[in-house]
């Protein structure tokens, strides 16, 4: 069976206040999904009301097919989730949290002490397995909190913001977990465009509690990022001022700055050249270049999306 | 990772156990476990100290006196004096917070989206408070059971044996209600103190009302139920009724002719027992009842 994460009219209020309204997305299959919006949308919310922390108002929230509201247990059964930042008890060791936890995740008991090894290595918190959690700073406690994901091969991964509260080099360690995770449906919200660009390949957006769209990145960016994008070309030397402007009087280029040394930030638009035409064009300069990389098309699009609805 | 499944379902029973276990390991190192210890060897101290230096009547009974009439009144004023307020303590530091602590630290996000109904959550977490409040009256028995011996040697009442089953049934029942009061409330703190200010103050004060002033018996409140802790260690247990007029007590000076009488009901153990198990069975319901609503918002 093809792991599956559907709301159907799936609906909060707090109050009379609507959080989630009439939420319809069906997500299906092995891909990463990430899940954006401005703060306060309700990715949270709807995050919670798909692992039972809070019940729905109305609607419902179906994971592989069986109601979280009616039958947690059952739903979350090959799941695993990290939902913003969660505390362990404070006199546990991170390897006696995730023994709980595979425990309960019914990890067979020969494969326990493995499974935690690999996933404490992983966040790199080895040399942390013993010492208890009440003494972890924010970062240590979010890392022992991603490990916990990586405990019972789960065929759904459901991630709020799992990046919080890490060091630059905790988050692109999270982002390599993400990438790595390979045959699971993932679901991970996130304010961190580059990190959805680069880990994900399909995007839900919401605001105010609505799905604005839901598509592939290259589709969405291709609709609402207006028509333009941004490459990063990246180059084995150092550029010089004429390959600048050679660039800059490229058809369809809007602009060229210049990022470091080596690497230059070309903003085009989309109606006049293609995102591949403009990759041969540079290549034909023969200037070194060595790296193309999309940039900021899902960036675009998000500020498009977002400021329409406002 | 490979792609072997291992998502073996697994049953409540063992994921209560599992909470049970690391609940109670939780306890176990956190320093609430030791202030409680502190307390009862506190008390105990006192009550040696007291007992040896002193020499009290009330404890060593007086002279002439059979010697199983003495013992009682060792365990009664010893035991008896304390036990409640150890079994109130116990049920409030180790149940007062169980539940609302999950949302106030934050700790359910790690425990409660995972493939567990949140009623095995609850019951695990219960037990892992009954064992540890267990502990810490098991220790206190046992710390007044070496003091009895000392001065009675051989001699174990059996009232002393009932009594120690009777405290553990009231712990029971106590925390059942102090986890309701847990799930009831969002702050560990406020949970703790209403449940501490209604099991030492709040339900002695109605039973009181409840029995001299308005004449009910107080069937519905559990520290009445509880008084077969302390019944049970009299000579003779007292009566479920007694009526004493006031006028008579303070010696014939009613010359008015009104009368005040005043009544003091004791639960018989059938009876106490009754209350105890249905405060036990009612206060689980509720509690289970509010934990599964309760949102982690
Ligand atoms: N307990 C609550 N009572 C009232 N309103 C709430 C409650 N919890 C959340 N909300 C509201 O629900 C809305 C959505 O919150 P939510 O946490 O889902 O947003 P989010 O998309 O996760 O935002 P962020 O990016 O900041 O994490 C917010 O407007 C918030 O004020
Ligand atoms: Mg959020």
């Amino acid at each position: 069976m093809t792991p599956s994460i559907e709301a159907v009219q799936l609906t909060k209020n707090f109050g009379s206040f609507p959080t989630v309204s009439g939420l319809n997305l069906k997500i299906q299959g092995t891909k990463c999904v990430g899940f954006l919006g401005p703060n306060g949308a309700g990715k949270t919310t709807t995050m919670k009301m798909f692992t039972g922390l809070i019940g729905t108002s109305s609607g419902s929230a179906l994971i592989n097919g069986v109601d979280v509201e009616k039958d947690k247990k059952a739903a979350l059964a090959s799941c695993a989730t990290l939902i913003e930042t969660p505390e362990i008890y404070a006199s546990l060791t991170p390897k006696e949290a995730l023994g709980m936890l595979c425990e309960i995740r019914g990890v067979p008991r020969s494969e326990r002490n493995k499974r935690i090894d690999e996933a404490l290595g992983r966040v790199k918190m080895t040399e942390w397995e013993k010492k208890k959690v009440g003494s972890f700073s924010k970062g240590m406690k979010q890392r022992v909190n991603v490990a916990s994901t990586l405990l019972s091969d789960p065929e759904i991964i459901i991630l709020d913001e799992p990046s919080t509260g890490l060091d630059p080099r905790g988050m692109s360690e999270v982002r390599d977990i993400v990438r790595s995770l390979g045959d699971r449906l993932v679901f991970m919200s996130s304010h961190l465009l580059a990190e959805v660009t680069e880990v994900c390949q399909e995007v839900a957006m919401i605001d105010h509690g609505k799905l604005l769209v839901y598509d592939s990145i290259e589709n969405v960016t291709s609709k609402f990022a207006g028509g333009g994008g941004t490459v990063e070309v990246g180059f084995a030397r150092e550029v010089d001022d004429q390959v600048r402007a050679k660039i800059s009087r490229m058809p369809g280029v809007k602009s060229v700055a210049k990022s470091n040394d080596r690497h230059l930030s070309v903003s085009f638009d989309s109606k006049v050249v293609s995102l591949d035409g403009l990759f041969e064009s540079i290549a034909g300069l023969k200037a070194g270049a060595v790296s193309f990389e999309q940039g900021k098309g899902l960036e675009d699009a998000y500020l498009s999306l977002i400021k329409e609805t406002l | 990772m490979s792609g072997s499944q291992t998502k073996a379902r697994v049953g409540t029973l063992a994921q209560i156990g599992t909470i049970t276990r690391y609940n109670f390991l939780n306890y176990f190192r956190a320093r609430r476990f030791y202030v409680m210890l502190a307390i009862i060897l506190l008390i105990s101290l006192l009550l040696t100290v007291v007992v040896g230096y002193y020499r009290p009547v009330s404890f060593l009974g007086l002279p002439g006196e059979p010697v199983s009439t003495a013992v009682l009144g060792f365990y009664g004023a010893g035991w008896g004096g304390f036990v409640s307020l150890v079994v109130i303590l116990s049920a409030a530091f180790f149940g007062g917070d169980a539940i609302s602590g999950e949302f106030q630290n934050r700790t359910g996000y790690f425990l409660v989206p995972n493939p567990i109904r949140r009623s095995a959550i609850y019951v695990g977490k219960w037990l892992a408070a009954l064992v540890a409040s267990t502990i810490i009256l098991a220790i206190f028995a046992a710390i007044t059971l070496a003091n009895g011996l000392y001065y009675f040697p051989g001699n174990v009442p059996w009232q002393f044996e009932q009594s120690f089953v009777f405290a553990w049934v009231y712990l029971v029942a106590a925390l059942s209600l102090t986890f309701a009061f847990s799930s009831l409330f969002k702050s560990s703190s406020i949970s703790i103190l209403m449940s501490v200010i209604l099991l030492l103050f709040v339900f002695s004060v109605v039973d009181t009302v409840s029995s001299a002033v308005v004449g009910i018996e107080p069937w519905f409140s559990i520290t009445y139920g509880a008084g077969i802790i302390t019944s049970i260690l009299m000579v003779q247990y007292p009566p479920h009724l007694q009526t004493q007029s006031l006028g008579s007590a303070l010696g014939g000076a009613n010359r008015t002719g009104a009368r005040f009488e005043i009544t003091t009901y004791n639960a018989t153990v059938p009876e106490g027992l009754e209350i105890l198990v249905v405060y036990f069975i009612v206060m689980a319901v509720i509690g289970l009842w509010l934990f599964e609503r309760k949102e982690f918002t």
